[in-house]
């Protein structure tokens, strides 16, 4: 059925709308419902985490501890009430419920009612623009990830191409900022920014594109589907993923992809673009309230972007550890739900290594994240992406003549 | 003109094209007109994304995420690096802006005329079907009927690469001598 003709039907009184403002209105809806539902939630857990981390790592209790009480305290009008909320915190795995899960309340009620200010040397117009198109880079890569079996908000054939182009929009986003900004700092924090990005966008490409060039596709759900079987086995549970295969040969592109991935979100230890010790905050100096939250949404959609693509390249997205899933055969949804449940299970990991890494490892000198880009992993990609061509025409030789297909083709010649 | 284009106003289609075509051209007018050229580099970001769609629409898939990756990922990039290592970007003087006015008005309103001619005789085809995956034969073109312009090309790119580097390098030991 037409789109629009659906849209009619469902809601009658559109039908003496024009047709263009239906589809502007359609626009608008399903962007609000891909960030209410995705992105904003997975950034709003991953906020959490960080809080709770850096809270541990710095011994700040509150992160850790924030719960109702506190909440209801902290306003005159509901003080009354602390009472009614002083339940025993329950034990579960070593912290207490609610464990600080309201500090994430505080927090984004803090952004949203904290003043907007636009310094008045700045140009406004791209000072505003910026937060968006910065967001707009990062979120758009969400369309293609495989979240499930076989399920991704768009099946896109150049996938993880689209991936790698589109999140490019992030680096004029950047720079846009720190220039519009009309301060030094920013404007060096959107410089650095740009250069890193740019920089170690490459061994980034190549250590994907390893991977791409052995599945012989960018579908990423093509390349999820690679990695059912391996070692001869069909399958093979967690030997089939990307890192397991190939006799573990490509875990050295897999931790150069994750170490690229690092500097191209600007996490510590690559985080010189808003070092606080040099340029106050970076490209985003001057903002504050929801603006400045934009940036950090960005950030952490990126995360998680990162460890989506490192779990969809090289540990086999949505696949189980096991080798067949525990839901064949049942329903959709739980055949989704369990796909969906590695998926995210093994992203977060990625997002947790890194939140950890920020609170564990001292910054980088931009001499020394330089060298590491050009000197040692660009190096690195590139001689596995050639040891792998070589693995991939001698697995060529190997299973050609085995293939009946290709058997059969060979003798009909 | 838009019947002459042969796009059918029901289809979605059409108007996420005229939507896309309206940011190319507004984009691309204002990378020519503006008087701050940090806007004219910004506005070229909208340019290069609005001709990315425009692929997208002419089934070239590989073409418009390339388009992306080298146009805004490095080509803006570079261009934004060089904007905002200059001076005074704000208020530029042209000193020159109106040299040959009337040969430019010709010959601009000639390209047009050539464009326009063309675009309104071609019998533009409009196929309502899903994108064909275009990766794959690009990829053969590139290794096999095009290989020896694929590689020149890619001499050429190491050659530039080599000599940048060159160049960046002969200066630095000048200042420290």
């Amino acid at each position: 059925m037409h789109l629009l003709d659906f849209i009619h039907q469902l809601l009658p009184f559109t039908r003496d709308w024009a047709d263009w403002f239906v589809y502007v209105l359609m626009v608008f809806f399903f962007a609000f419902a891909i960030l209410n539902t995705l992105v904003a939630p997975l950034t709003g857990i991953s906020t959490y985490i960080e809080r709770r981390l850096a809270g541990r790592a710095q011994y700040r209790w509150g992160p850790n501890r924030v719960g109702f009480r506190s909440l209801l305290s902290a306003l005159p009008l509901t003080r009354g009430l602390t009472k009614l909320a002083d339940v025993q915190p329950i034990k579960f795995i070593g912290s207490k419920i609610p464990g600080g899960l309201l500090q994430f309340a505080a927090d984004g009620l803090k952004l949203f009612t904290k003043e907007d200010i636009i310094p008045s040397g700045a140009d406004s117009f791209l000072f505003r623009l910026a937060p968006y198109v910065v967001m707009a880079g990062s979120f758009a890569a969400f369309a293609v990830f495989p979240v499930s079996f076989w399920c991704s908000a768009t099946n896109l054939n150049i996938g993880i191409f689209y991936v790698i182009g589109i999140s490019s929009l992030v680096v004029p986003g950047v720079l846009m900022s720190g220039w519009a900004s009309a301060n030094k700092w920013a404007l060096y924090g959107g410089m650095r920014a740009a250069s890193q990005i740019v920089s170690y966008e490459i061994p980034v490409a190549i250590s994907l594109m390893t991977v791409v060039m052995l599945t012989g596709s960018m579908n990423m759900n093509d390349i999820v589907a690679s990695q059912l079987s391996g070692y001869g086995i069909e399958k093979a549970g967690l030997l089939g993923w990307n890192v397991f295969r190939y006799g573990g040969l490509l875990v050295v592109p897999f931790v150069v992809y994750f170490i690229g991935g690092c500097a191209e979100v600007n996490r510590t230890p690559f985080d010189l673009p808003e070092a606080e010790s040099e340029l106050v905050a970076g490209y985003h100096t001057e903002y504050s309230g929801f603006r400045w939250s934009f940036f950090f949404m960005a950030e952490y959609a990126n995360m998680f972007a990162v460890g989506a693509i490192a779990t969809t390249m090289f540990l086999g997205g949505p696949l189980p550890p096991y080798p067949a899933a525990f839901t064949e055969g049942l329903p959709m949804l739980a055949r989704f739900g369990e796909g969906f449940f590695w998926f995210f299970v093994k992203s977060y990991f990625f997002v947790l290594v890194m939140i950890h890494m920020r609170w564990t490892l001292p910054r980088y000198r931009i001499d020394q994240l330089m060298h590491l880009c050009w000197k040692v992993l660009i190096p690195i990609a590139l001689l596995w992406f050639v040891i792998m061509c070589g693995v991939k025409m001698w697995r060529m030789e190997q299973n050609l003549p085995k293939h009946p297909a290709a058997a059969a083709a060979g003798a009909h010649r | 003109m838009i019947a002459v284009l042969g796009l059918q106003l029901s289809n979605p289609g059409a108007w996420v094209f005229l939507a896309f075509a309206a940011v190319t051209v507004a984009s691309a007018l204002m990378v020519a007109v503006s008087r701050n050229i940090v806007y004219s580099a910004f506005s070229l970001l909208l340019t290069f994304f609005g001709v990315a769609g425009l692929y997208v629409f002419l089934d070239a898939d590989f073409l418009a995420a390339a388009q992306l990756l080298v146009y805004i990922g490095g080509i803006l990039v570079l261009i934004l690096f060089g904007i905002m290592l200059t001076n005074k970007i704000r208020d530029i003087h042209v000193s020159n802006d109106t040299t040959n006015p009337i040969l430019g008005a010709v010959v601009a309103a000639g390209i047009f005329l050539v464009l326009a001619y063309v675009s309104l005789r071609c019998d533009w085809q409009v196929e309502d079907r899903p994108p064909a995956a275009t990766a794959h034969e690009i990829g053969r073109a590139f290794m096999g009927r095009y290989l020896l312009p694929f590689e020149a090309s890619s001499v050429l790119l190491l050659g530039a690469l080599i000599g940048a580097a060159y160049l960046a390098r002969r200066s630095e030991k000048k200042e420290g001598a």
